[in-house]
């Protein structure tokens, strides 16, 4: 018998067990394997999207960095990515996660266009590719193995003739409203955008909505303040609007900052001087 | 050949590597869910809001959902987890009906509530559910469930953030706990309240649960199951709903005995 | 010669005492924290004319984990007549710290026979918390106005301590700073100061779980200071849709006792030095003529 502490509790194998001559060797342990490994932490990130509706579509805002630790470490990277005519992603997170799942909606994409070629095959509206998505984050955080990110999903549903608006992230849970924010901007831009799109629609959102000007200014004061707070952030972001035109994705834009308070600012106690 | 295998002993073992957990499945939405059977119908009701730590994600999620003309499910605890087992229990009633020609009655879909959430037993859903509705012998009902299946029916239930607050009232309220009857009148007998007083105790729990759970909030959802007969004026007439409700009937699900369900809404405090 | 521990720098034991009373008890006792937004901002001065102020900010809920302990508590303390102190973290940290400091700055303000400065408050309340290395959960935003001008600061419970023109704390700091950040000017009027200051707060009541009910706001200026407690009730509870009286008797009772709690006494009224008085009489109150009457208190009513 193997009475090596190592061995206490384990079971032996039937043809190990009698092996009262061979003491040492009869029985070892497996050796440990490598640990599987799966995305247990994002490596290189983006920091929060912003969405909004407003009269007659949908707007989307992220800014063009992503981080590698608290490095800036790409400094023009898009994350808005258009998926078809009426739908527009925009990706926090973990940006490999998010470049593959460009790759895996985009062949989708492709094949469900070349079907709709041949036949009288619909489209994929909004609502199909946010249902896939929350499908596709749920199914990899119950295999402990998540795509770390925090999505919006912007569109126009063409059948509905609305908007469309939805959050999903890596744990698979989902959510709707007519403003949304990921990350910091879910504590920092979420206020502002509410009470924007309150005080025009009221907080039942049957009143006017915004209007493109409008929404695109309460995006910019999000992202100049998002630019002031939160660290992760850059000077430069893309916005996308869905209409019933179709998808829209600017060039590359800054908001102006203001500075000028800090010359009068002295120290944090009694300095003067 | 076994006898001659020469390969050491563990090499008969699957090698099973430990996959380390830094990754957490699970997350809390906060909320608060409610039920109450009465003679002939059954009141189950949630608030709107969710949540994670101290935002509101959003201020309309639903947590109550319609299974079929007599069976509704109430869910509550992690967000996804509550989506996704109503999606599975749906599918599952879908596939019996086109199996037996017939929805499946409550108590069924009790039992098949909890085989499904202990079919996960070791990777539960995160998940409280309430049931309700209007049992085959035309009585309403409410069956409450733990995550991992264990079941009951009872005359009412409260879970998830302000179960603790809800639940000792609807005690007091529905099963009369702590109260004497007057001298020589009737013992009190749960779950016989007419539908205007359930409406308001509802109604109550929630306004009050508002006031002292930071979780709860933003709007409230009751679906009101009827047994066949009971007309919509037992809800839209004066004096059966307090004030400032939006009542709507919500369209049958398939070939029912006749029961309706009716949603009515209203709006609760936001900060 | 008994080994002596070290008379100065930091003491730890009674680290490792909460870490043996945490395993032996169900985790240490949890305190109620004001899980809040407070915020203050500067306004007036410059050229423009407006008096020269500093505006402070505080919701009114007080929880205990998720439950809402009070929801129509106070946040901005009292420190000196020229002097407001708004506290977020344990409520009784910044109550008592508070507290103590406004008793210290009376005491200074005499010995020196001048109101203390707004620097000497912060100065007092950031070595004071220094010293407790953040076990004192006070975090403040401390303002007033005296001889040198208005003054704005914010002060951790570790004791490191912010000058700035507008400032914000609590679960609802970040709520409220997206709001100072995209509309504070320099040189406010008084007025739009304290629009500001309350949409702040609002922004924190609405989108922060953790704060919640009324706003309050505290204006001071050279010329005083008002204290608008309750200045927005936007979360007023409607009325409930059914009463909850009980019938009388409700309550069950395994048994009846009723004693009266009036012993005959005597007592001898005297004026001075032990001399009895005449003509004034002792008359016990027999029961059932209290204020309840016969049957005792309406506690219904």
């Amino acid at each position: 018998m193997n009475h090596h502490p190592g061995a206490w509790g384990q079971p032996l194998p039937a043809h190990a067990q009698f092996d009262m001559f061979n003491p040492g060797q009869s029985y070892r342990q497996a050796p440990k394997a490598a640990p599987i490994t799966h995305t247990q932490q994002p490596l290189v990130t983006g920091t929060s999207v912003l969405g909004i509706k407003y009269e007659g579509g949908v707007m989307l805002a992220a800014d063009n960095l992503a981080s590698y630790g608290s490095l800036a470490r790409f400094r023009d990277i898009q994350r808005l990515h258009p998926l078809g005519k009426q739908t527009v992603i925009a990706a926090s997170g973990d940006m490999s996660d998010f470049q593959w799942l460009k790759k895996e909606l985009d062949s989708i994409l492709r094949e469900e266009n070349g079907l709709s070629l041949t036949d009288s095959h619909p489209s994929l509206s909004p609502q199909h590719i946010y249902d896939f998505l929350a499908n596709l984050f749920y199914a990899r955080r119950s295999k402990m193995n998540p795509l770390w990110n925090a999505m919006l999903v912007g569109g126009w549903d063409n059948k509905k003739n609305e908007s469309f608006l939805g959050f999903v992230d890596l744990l698979g849970t989902t959510y709707s409203a007519p403003t949304l924010a990921t990350g910091y901007g879910a504590h920092i831009a979420t206020p502002l955008l509410r009470e924007a799109y309150e005080d025009k629609a009221g907080i039942d959102g049957k009143g006017p909505l915004l209007t493109a000007e409008e929404a695109e200014k309460v995006l910019a004061d999000c992202m100049k303040v998002l630019f002031y707070r939160d660290a992760r952030s850059i000077n430069k972001y893309q916005t996308a609007t869905v209409t019933s035109e179709g998808v829209k994705i600017s060039d590359s834009k800054s908001v102006e900052t203001e500075w000028g308070f800090a010359e009068s600012l002295r120290g944090y106690g009694a300095q003067n001087q | 050949m076994a006898l001659f295998d020469q390969r050491p002993a563990y090499a008969h073992e699957p090698t099973v590597a430990p996959i380390e957990h830094r990754f957490s499945p699970y997350s809390d939405n906060g909320g608060t869910i409610l039920a109450i059977a009465g003679a002939d119908f059954a009141v189950i009701a949630g608030d709107t809001r969710q949540s994670e730590g101290y935002s509101i994600q959003t201020r309309y999620a639903r947590k109550v959902w319609q299974l079929t003309d007599n069976a509704t499910l109430a869910t509550n605890g992690f967000a996804a987890d509550g989506k996704n087992f109503v999606k599975r229990v749906k599918q599952r009633l879908e596939w019996y009906e086109h199996a037996h020609h017939k929805p499946m009655g409550l108590k069924a879909i009790a039992r098949m509530i909890q085989t499904m959430l202990y079919g996960r037993r070791f990777f539960p859903y995160y998940v409280y559910n309430i049931l309700g509705g209007i049992e085959e012998d035309g009585t309403g009902a409410v069956y409450s469930f733990d995550p991992v299946g264990s079941y009951e029916r009872e005359a009412c239930r409260a879970a998830g953030a302000a179960q603790s607050l809800v639940q000792p009232f609807l005690d007091n309220q529905i099963y009369f706990k702590n109260q004497t009857p007057a001298p020589g009148a009737e013992a009190f007998v749960p779950g016989r309240l007419p539908m205007a007083t359930v409406l308001g105790l509802v109604v109550d729990s929630f306004t009050s649960a508002t006031e002292r759970h930071i979780e709860v909030g933003d709007g409230l959802e009751m679906y009101v199951v009827m047994k066949e007969g009971r007309q919509t004026t037992d809800l839209t007439d004066e004096g059966q709903l307090p004030a400032g409700m939006k009542v709507e009937e919500l369209g049958s699900m398939g070939e029912g005995r006749g029961e309706k369900t009716f949603l009515v809404s209203m709006p609760l405090k936001r900060d | 010669m008994p080994v002596e521990g070290p008379s100065i720098g930091f003491d730890f034991s009674n680290y490792a005492r909460n870490q043996f009373l945490g395993e032996r008890m169900n985790g240490l006792p949890r305190a109620t924290s004001t899980g809040t937004t407070i915020v203050g901002l500067k306004f007036g001065g410059g050229d423009t004319g407006e008096e020269e102020g500093i505006c402070l900010g505080a919701d009114t809920r007080a929880t205990g984990g998720p439950i809402v302990a009070d929801k129509n508590c106070e946040k901005i303390h009292y420190l000196a007549p020229h002097m407001r102190c708004c506290g977020a973290g344990t409520a009784a940290d910044t109550e008592f710290v508070t507290n103590l400091i406004s008793s210290n700055l009376e005491l200074h303000a005499y010995s020196q026979g001048r109101p203390a400065r707004v620097v000497t408050a912060m100065t007092m309340l950031k070595q004071y918390l220094f010293r407790y290395q953040g076990q004192v959960g006070a975090y403040l935003v401390l303002g007033g106005v005296d001889s040198t001008g208005a003054h704005l600061f914010t002060i951790h419970a570790h004791g490191s301590t912010d000058k700035l023109p507008y400032v914000t704390m609590g679960s609802g700091s970040m709520a409220a700073m997206a709001v100072f950040e995209s509309s504070f000017k320099q040189h406010m009027t008084r007025k739009d100061a304290i629009d500001l200051v309350a949409r702040a707060i609002r922004s924190g009541i609405f989108n922060d779980l953790g704060s919640g009910s009324n706003v309050d706001v505290s204006v001071i200026t050279k010329n005083g200071t008002e204290m608008m407690r309750n200045y927005e009730t936007p979360n007023e509870r409607g009325i409930k849709s059914r009463n909850y009286k009980f019938r009388r008797g409700t309550t069950a009772w395994t048994k009846e006792s009723i004693r009266s709690l009036i012993v005959s006494e005597e007592v001898k009224m005297t004026t001075g030095a032990g001399k009895t008085q005449d003509g004034v009489l002792d008359v016990p109150v027999p029961i059932g003529k209290g204020p309840g009457g016969e049957e005792g208190m309406d506690v219904d009513a």
